[in-house]
């Protein structure tokens, strides 16, 4: 990809120790390589235990890679000190999957969103003024700011991490399955209003998550997982639509369509592929 | 927005709810008396050299052994002739810097080591763990006695000590909670706003160790009077500090003389540490909040009038009719959660509830199962398998239905296995129960079955734990176990929600394959309308406790007739929808491509 790439992930390896005596390494990635542009949204799609949140992490500083490198700005931010990874705090934010534990239960609203503010140096006045700003942005009443995390539902608790996420005006946020633990409903709203800031602020975005609908509605380019490795990537038109890896052609065709006739048609497909890969051999299954 | 903005206004009642940790300790009458009590104690004690009219050592020949009452001597003297009085009250002020010596060292050691331990784990946590466990193992009152040339016989020094060897305990209970805090997602995220590690525990660790720390800080605080008492009592230490210890060893020698010598400072020494135990008990219930009951499970509650069953009624294999449900809400009072639910489930066929989170769908079901939870009151309606009234059962009764002619499978595969038992185990006793089977055949059906539901190398699964398999293979040994005896009706409760993809649509297709080759009918409580799509033959939709339509699958998915419904199925992403950008906002980063 281009050389000016926001973020750039080149052959990045996690290994995590095992269990039992003889403790043994546990490579979870094994060389995965990436890049999201500034202003870009990456969808990264993947099934459980496939590494995808490891990825995030790894960006974010919370696991620590055992080989390859990550540039942000070109900068290399593999393995910074504690001080410097708190400097990139003010480029680099994150929207967990769980708005239940992602969010401090003893503290009010106001003082979870002012926490990253006042990090960043505003005075207590000024972050107070940010964020009324910020609730408003993720469409939540002012008064929010007074009140405990478990007085939300799980859509409103995701919105005020997402507020947390844009406070200090990160160049790149980290999206770990922002979606997958709320309702239809909720999904959909609270979908619609990352697309909506995304493309207002021009915030760039690693989006992970394990449903291709949802990474085809907000993502530029898609970014496929599978074992710690990346099998496909590409425009996300053509990615979650008509893919080339057999793994992505799967997974595609195992997400059930929301409609009798067409799921029909779509589970007859997947039969008829899985009986054809049975035919050719295991070697080349997937 | 709507819906969500509803909510905000429900939840407003709860604020007035809330109430702040000292609010409640001031309700509790035993905090009350407690706190009361001890801050009598202490002022008393305080205001000592103001209050009693001798010194704590200052022995008058007039006094020895002088009855109660005797001018200048309130509780009279004691054999030394000095004021009984006076001494309770300078006894105070020993026994409450000995609480806070010991405590305080106590605290500040354990709650240092407890935060840097259980915050940062590894070779830091090893050490500090293997010193804890050392200091542990010091017998401690031996020690001090032992150490006295070291300390002087000086009490303060003594309750130095004996803090540090007090400390183990508050240092586990810091270690806990800080490794379980640790491992929260707010806590990540704070690291990534860029939150310095002493930020960190200051505002995200502290407030939860705090509580229990302050709860095990009352007991302490006994511990520690008790101890330096002990001491005194003993004679260890400095004759010159006025105790309680000293005081009931003084009177211990006129016990048979003057035994009220003895019994005042017993009596305030007892009623101090006794108020701290009481104390530390209501700061529990206080800070934690009170336990909750443990509740027997039993069949459910049914309250309602007996609507006789007319012939003609049940026209299905399944009926539910106008089933009505309540829980009591935190206050005491009945919430409804079920608000009359008719259901019909025809013989063979797939039906699929579908709702939101909170909409009843899986208390629907719990319902028909009768495994309702004891706090649950049916108050109408009925349910009926094949024209028979299942609310009219007995536990008994309902438990030959279930697992015959009704099975069950959960959403969580793992957590409905028994980690200690094989696979094989958990399977073969259901299909005992349920068959009344000898082991050996029992164990041949269900090696059949494994293969029939899909698992590779049965006779090798048949003896592996359940944490041995994956969540996919956990669902498949379930659909076994349920559909061992046959059974008639199927309640699946979001079977594929906690699986991949892949996996899901495997587990559809068993499903849909052992549907038909069984002909039993299958209940389907499911979030995701694809998988509606992919098995069900009709579909009801339920709301806040309401079915608010049903119908034919066709009919539902492409002529929906609620609101509800249709603002369901508009919230599904389609499937050729493409990420949209409006022409003047198309980032450069896609151009790049």
């Amino acid at each position: 990809m281009t050389t000016d790439a926001l973020l750039q992930i080149e052959d990045l390896r996690v290994a995590f120790p095992g269990h039992g005596l003889r403790r043994k390494m546990h490579e979870v990635l094994h060389g995965v390589s990436l890049s999201v542009a500034s202003g870009e949204v990456l969808g990264l799609v993947g099934e459980s235990g496939s590494g995808k949140t490891t990825i995030g992490r790894a960006v974010l500083g919370l696991v620590k890679p055992t080989g390859g490198t990550i540039k942000f700005c070109g900068e290399d931010i593999t393995h910074v000190t504690p001080g410097h990874r708190r400097k990139l705090a003010k480029d680099i934010q994150v929207v967990f999957q769980d708005p239940y534990s992602s969010l401090n239960p003893a503290l009010t609203i106001g003082d979870i969103l002012t926490e990253p503010l006042m990090v960043q140096g505003a005075t207590r006045t000024d972050a107070r003024q940010r964020v009324r700003g910020l609730l408003d942005q993720v469409e939540l009443p002012a008064d929010a700011s007074e009140r405990l995390p478990r007085e939300f539902s799980g859509g409103q608790r995701q919105r005020i991490a997402i507020a947390r996420a844009l406070a200090p005006e990160p160049k790149l946020i980290i999206c770990d399955e922002p979606v997958s633990a709320l309702d239809l409903s909720t999904q959909a709203t609270v979908l619609r209003l990352l697309l909506e800031i995304q493309q207002r602020t021009g915030v760039a975005s690693l989006f992970i998550s394990h449903d291709l609908a949802v990474v085809r509605y907000v993502s530029h380019r898609v970014a496929v997982i599978y074992k710690g490795d990346i099998v496909e990537t590409g425009p996300a038109g053509i990615v979650t639509s008509s893919p080339e890896h057999p793994y992505t052609q799967s997974l595609l065709l195992a997400a059930p369509v929301a409609d009798p006739v067409q799921q029909k048609t779509r589970r007859i497909e997947r039969l008829r592929l899985a009986a054809e890969r049975k035919a050719v051999g295991p070697a080349h299954a997937l | 927005m709507s819906t969500e903005v509803a909510l905000l206004e429900t939840d407003k009642t709860e604020t007035a709810v809330r109430r702040s940790a000292l609010q409640r300790l001031l309700k509790d009458p035993q905090a009350v008396i407690t706190i009361a009590f001890l801050l009598l104690v202490l002022a008393v004690g305080l205001l000592a050299p103001l209050i009693a009219q001798h010194g704590p050592n200052e022995s008058s020949l007039n006094a020895v052994n002088a009855e109660m009452g005797t001018p200048g001597y309130l509780l009279g003297g004691d054999q030394s002739g000095r004021d009984i009085f006076a001494r309770l009250l300078y006894s105070i002020q020993t026994a409450a810097v000995s609480a806070a010596i010991g405590t305080g060292v106590a605290c500040a050691v354990g709650l240092t080591f407890g935060l840097v331990g259980g915050y940062f784990g590894g070779r830091v946590r090893t050490v500090i763990e293997w010193i804890f466990n050392l200091i542990m193992t010091f017998p401690g009152l031996l020690l001090l006695i032992v150490l006295m040339p070291l300390t002087k016989g000086d009490f303060r020094i003594t309750m130095l000590i004996f803090g540090v060897l007090l400390a183990p305990s508050i240092y586990r209970i810091v270690r806990n909670v800080t490794a379980g805090v640790r491992n929260e997602l707010y806590v990540d995220a704070a690291k990534v706003s860029g939150l310095s590690t002493l930020r960190i525990l200051g505002r995200h660790v502290m407030p939860v160790v705090r509580g229990p720390v302050i709860i095990s800080g009352a007991f302490l605080m006994g511990a520690a009077i008790n101890l330096q008492s002990g001491l005194a009592f003993l004679g260890v230490g400095s004759t010159e500090v006025p105790s309680f210890g000293a005081m009931i060893a003084t009177g211990f020698l006129n016990l048979y003389v003057h035994p009220l010598q003895f019994l005042w400072p017993a009596l305030l020494l007892g009623a101090s540490t006794a108020s701290l135990v009481l104390l530390g008990n209501a700061l529990r219930d206080a800070l934690e909040g009170a336990r909750p009951k443990p509740a027997k499970l039993g069949s459910t509650k049914v309250r309602r009038p007996k609507a006789p069953v007319k012939p003609g009624d049940a026209t299905s294999l399944l009926n539910v009719t106008d089933l009505t449900m309540e829980y009591p809400n935190p206050a005491g009072e009945p919430k409804q959660v079920l608000k009359g639910v008719s259901l019909e489930l025809r013989a063979g066929e797939t039906l699929g509830l579908v709702g939101e989170s909170g909409s009843g769908k899986t208390q629907t079901a719990f319902s028909v199962l009768g495994v309702l939870p004891p706090e649950a009151v049916i108050t109408s309606g009925s349910v009926l398998l094949d024209g028979r009234e299942l609310l009219d059962l007995r536990e008994k009764e309902l438990r030959q239905i279930r697992g015959k002619d009704i099975a069950y499978i959960p959403q969580e595969p793992m957590s409905n296995l028994d980690p200690s038992f094989t696979i094989g185990y958990q399977l073969v006793e259901g299909i005992r129960t349920s068959a009344g089977m000898s082991k050996a055949a029992a164990k041949e059906r269900a090696l059949e079955l494994m293969e029939r539901v899909g698992i590779p190398n049965t006779r090798r699964t048949f003896d592996l734990y359940p944490h041995q398999i994956s969540g996919g293979m956990a669902q498949r040994v379930l659909i076994a176990g349920a559909v061992a005896s046959r059974p008639r009706v199927l309640i699946a409760d979001e079977p594929t929600t906690a699986l991949d993809v892949t996996i899901q649509a495997e587990i559809l297709d068993l499903l849909r394959d052992l549907q038909q080759e069984m002909g039993m009918a299958i209940l389907l409580v499911t979030h995701n309308f694809g998988v509606v799509a992919d098995l069900c033959d009709r579909i009801a939709v339920m709301r806040h406790g309401v079915v608010v339509e049903e119908g034919d699958v066709m009919q539902v998915f492409h002529q929906p007739q609620h609101p509800y419904t249709q603002k369901l199925l508009n919230s599904i992403l389609d499937e050729t929808q493409l990420r949209e950008d409006p022409e003047t906002l198309v980032v450069t980063g896609k151009e790049q491509q």
